[in-house]
């Protein structure tokens, strides 16, 4: 045996990388945890985090134009945008500071720089970090990759920065554009439609497959569809980006939708198509460490194929989301500890969100997925219009769709779309992680009058005892 | 006033059984006569009746809890118009804790099967529910792994639980279930080589009645071969004129012959009391049938009063019932005579463990063409040989010997047994 540095050493400071350190530390471990440039990783800096404070803008936008119903009038509105960009990013670097402070408080210690793997004596791996102005040498047993992913570019299109925007640059418009072309509908893409579209910007989105929102159950997809087209949103779906040509003031992009090419040109164009695992230059290659389609692939406990190396987060498989990876770290890390009685990750039990306005938030089985492995179901819809406190808040439109397996009662899927659905999820996630029954759910007594109310009415409208609908 | 439901007595002996399935939950309304649970005793799973209409307001004794006494409430029954308040204001449920208790209760009220009136028992001596629940150990599952073994009728007990403190999980059942013919009752496994198996009641039962066979009746063994030529001849001419309506086996005319012999040495139709020596009248044949985690002993009652065809339909009826779990206690409870038969594996001969409290038990061979020699000449037949365990205390070794070679005349000249 030869004496290692550290217990643990973590690449990678995001949401997967900096839990996973915590946990460490709490467990008793020593812990060095490396990060190139942000702590808090995507999520926190240009992800989940700095687009809410930019949607909580759009938001008030949106409520500031329709107060008349409500009683008010206001006129003079005036929008500075590039106050709504300073504010989301004070949120982010408020956050990133708080991490900071936790892990110090949880005496990780972090390094600052790019760090690159190799195979040390015995089971040791050697971990190089190069800083800024020294090369820093270190070993464990056990390295973490959280090292996460980055936006995918098309091969005929790279984000510039300039009128060809990736999430970042999305995120810190110098000016509002007067048009926008938004290649891709899924969370990231569908958050800035909702976004630009609510502050006047002329939108549309081009989405190869078939709805928007793809990966949602199809009739949440098509309320929101609705609704955008409602907002004046240009829908694109079943259309495919052929090619971009960029000039100084705008963009052009050549799309095929039914064999037919179509040249639509506007101000900007955001690449929302995706994202790559960051796999490469950390030395990876000279250890068992299997990539498939860019991630990494691990056992049900995180580990590769490398024993002492284990994987978390968006550099793994999917689904890409942040609270995936701090579950995953936590996981991790309780399994290295030798914790007995863990269970693996259920990934049919991961809610997923998306903060457009209305927001959309699922968990398990869509209705489409659910038939197609041929269960016998049972589907309640519940719609908000039926739901008093939507009114109330003038807020009813969307739509809570259960699905059971009609044998076992088991819930398999929960779909919502409307108002705060990504907050109410985790009701179901919690009854999911339980394994409720309809049973259970059915006889949960919800509060009066709550948003959540719908999700009761849904599960009795799977057994048909639906009350207000 | 509410009633208790007693766990019932299926059989005289029966002192303990196994809660295996409830059929009503707490709140179920139940009318006299409706089956309220399931019970297994050594050999059985039998139902339970209610015998009053009422609701059920409390269950005392979880599914699948073993070694419940009999006697001892399993449940509470409500009465009309009472409910479950009515019970917790009396605070101490009446309950029977000792075996005088329950001779007293049953000299009082003449209690074999189901409930006492809880108004007829003193108040004060007994058990309440809380004591009920700290005997029972909480099996922690989810509401839907619940539900999936219910459905699918597993026995969460059996379970290991892979959630938070053991909790069962669906996948646990999912599982257990994949692997229900290699895991039934499955406890733990620690060790890779081996794992350890709960043993059911039925093969407690089994062990202890073989370890009182054994210990107590001095066995010995007397065999003999039986040429079945003209047994097989009469069978096949018997089954030709059946036109599929029938089919007599060699151990339908087996089980015959034992009957016949006993009738003319009823000196081997006996039992060992202790006291006294009980001799039968009847024929009442036990035969050994191997089922799923154990084997039983289903009785064909007064084979000397019936033929051929009526002993091998009452056998096919008997091992269907058998190996479905099914048989009534008095379907295998008694009995004066066993045979076990192991033809079918082909097993030459054997000699087998006294079915007590029975006297003797027969145990057959296959039957096979073997060399023999008549008239000093070698030919060939098909000989059975069959082995005789006698208890004997009350068998003799030269009643046992008259016995078998009765046995083996009627086996070798089947026609003497329409006499």
């Amino acid at each position: 045996m030869s004496n290692s540095d550290y217990d643990i050493i973590i690449i990678g400071g995001g949401p997967g990388g900096y839990v996973a350190a915590i946990r460490a530390s709490q467990l008793g471990m020593s812990v060095a945890l490396i990060e190139d440039k942000h702590l808090g990783g995507i999520c926190l800096n240009w992800g989940c985090i700095p687009t809410k404070a930019l949607l909580r803008a759009s938001e008030i936008k949106h409520m500031l134009d329709n107060v008349d119903e409500f009683g008010f009038s206001v006129s003079n509105i005036k929008m500075d945008i590039d106050k709504i960009t300073k504010r989301s990013r004070k949120v982010a670097s408020q956050l990133s500071a708080g991490i900071s402070h936790l892990l110090k408080k949880n005496k990780v210690k972090v390094f600052e720089g790019f760090a690159h793997l190799d195979k040390g004596s015995s089971d040791l791996k050697t971990v190089k970090i190069k800083t800024k102005d020294k090369d820093i040498i270190m070993t464990s047993k056990n390295v973490i990759i959280a090292t996460g992913a980055r936006s995918r570019n098309l091969p005929f299109v790279t984000s510039d920065g300039k009128n060809i925007w990736d999430y970042k640059s999305a995120m810190t418009p110098d000016k509002l554009p007067k048009s926008m072309i938004i290649i891709g509908s899924g969370a990231i893409g569908m958050e800035f439609a909702s976004f630009y579209n609510d502050l006047g910007v002329m939108v549309t989105v081009v989405e190869a497959l078939p709805s928007i929102l793809p990966n949602e159950d199809e009739d949440i997809s098509k309320i929101v569809e609705t609704n955008f087209v409602k907002r004046g949103i240009n829908i694109r779906t079943n259309t495919t980006l052929k090619s971009v040509e960029t000039f100084d003031k705008n963009v052009s992009a050549e799309i095929i939708c039914d064999g037919k090419i179509q040249t639509i040109t506007s101000e900007k164009l955001i690449l929302a198509i995706g994202i790559i695992a960051n796999t490469e230059n950390l030395g990876l290659e000279k250890f068992n460490v299997k990539i498939d389609k860019g991630h990494i692939i691990t056992n049900e406990w995180l580990e590769t194929d490398e024993k002492g190396i284990f994987a978390i987060g968006d550099v793994t498989e999917g689904p890409w989301l942040a609270h995936k990876a701090s579950h995953e770290g936590v996981l991790c890390v309780e399994k290295i500890a030798g914790h007995k009685n863990l269970n693996p990750i259920d990934k049919s039990s991961i809610p997923g969100c998306t903060y457009c306005r209305p927001q959309v938030a699922s968990i398990g089985l869509t209705e489409k997925k659910a038939n197609l492995q041929k269960l016998n179901i049972k589907v309640g819809k519940f719609p908000f219009v039926g739901n008093g406190k939507a009114i109330a808040l003038g807020d009813s439109e969307g739509l809570i769709k259960t699905i059971f397996n009609d044998d076992t009662g088991e819930l398999i899927g929960a779909h919502m779309v409307g108002p705060e659905v990504t907050e109410l999820i985790q009701g179901f996630s919690i009854a999911k992680k339980l394994e409720t029954t309809e049973h259970e759910l059915m006889h949960t007594v919800f509060p009066h009058p709550t948003l959540s109310e719908g999700m009761h009415e849904s599960v009795l409208d799977a057994y048909n005892q639906a009350i207000h609908y | 006033m509410s009633v208790n439901i007693l766990m019932p007595a299926l059989s005289p002996t029966m002192e303990e059984g196994t809660l295996s399935k409830w059929l009503v939950k707490e709140g179920d309304t139940v009318t006299s006569g409706d089956l309220i649970a399931e019970i297994e005793t050594d050999k059985a799973t039998m139902e339970v009746e209610s015998i009053d209409d009422g609701t059920i307001g409390k269950i005392l004794v979880r599914e699948g809890q073993e070694a419940v006494k009999v006697n001892e409430p399993i449940a509470i029954l409500l009465l009309d118009g009472e409910n479950l308040s009515d019970i917790k204001s009396i605070k101490k449920v009446p309950a029977i804790e000792s075996v005088q208790e329950i001779e007293k209760i049953e000299s009082k009220e003449k209690l074999y099967f189901s409930s006492n009136k809880t108004s007829k028992i003193d108040l004060d001596t007994n058990i309440n529910i809380e004591n009920f629940k700290k005997n029972e150990t909480r099996i922690f599952a989810s509401p839907l792994a619940k539900r999936i073994a219910k459905q699918r009728d597993i026995d969460l007990s059996l379970i290991n639980g892979s959630g938070p403190n053991g909790r069962i999980l669906k996948t646990d059942i999912e599982n257990f279930n994949n692997n229900k013919n290699l895991l039934k009752n499955k406890i733990t496994t620690n060790n890779s080589n081996s794992e350890l198996i709960k043993n059911s009641s039925m093969r407690k039962t089994i062990a202890e009645r073989l370890v009182q066979s054994k210990n107590e009746a001095p066995h010995f063994y007397l065999s003999l071969d039986c040429n079945i030529d003209q047994l097989l001849k009469i069978r096949t001419m018997i089954n030709l004129k059946s036109n599929d309506k029938y089919k007599i086996s060699v151990n339908d005319m087996i089980i015959k012959a034992a009957s016949s012999s006993l009738i003319k040495v009823p000196k081997a139709n006996a039992s060992w009391e202790n006291e006294n020596t009980r001799y039968f009248n009847n024929t009442d044949i036990s035969v050994a049938v191997a089922i799923d985690g154990g084997l039983i002993t289903p009785i064909i009652k007064d084979v000397q009063s019936k033929g051929l065809l009526e002993i091998s339909e009452d056998m096919k009826l008997l091992a269907n019932k058998a190996k479905d779990g099914k048989l009534l206690p008095e379907e295998y409870v008694g009995g004066s005579f066993s045979i076990s038969n192991l033809g079918m594996y082909g097993i030459k001969e054997f000699s087998a463990v006294i079915n007590p409290p029975q006297g003797a038990i027969l145990a057959v061979g296959s039957g096979e063409k073997r060399p023999i020699v008549i008239n000093d000449q070698l030919s060939i037949a098909s000989i059975m040989t069959v082995t005789l365990s006698c208890d004997h205390r009350v068998v003799d070794g030269a009643v046992g010997a008259q016995f078998l070679s009765v046995f083996k005349d009627f086996i070798e000249n089947p026609s003497l047994m329409l006499l």
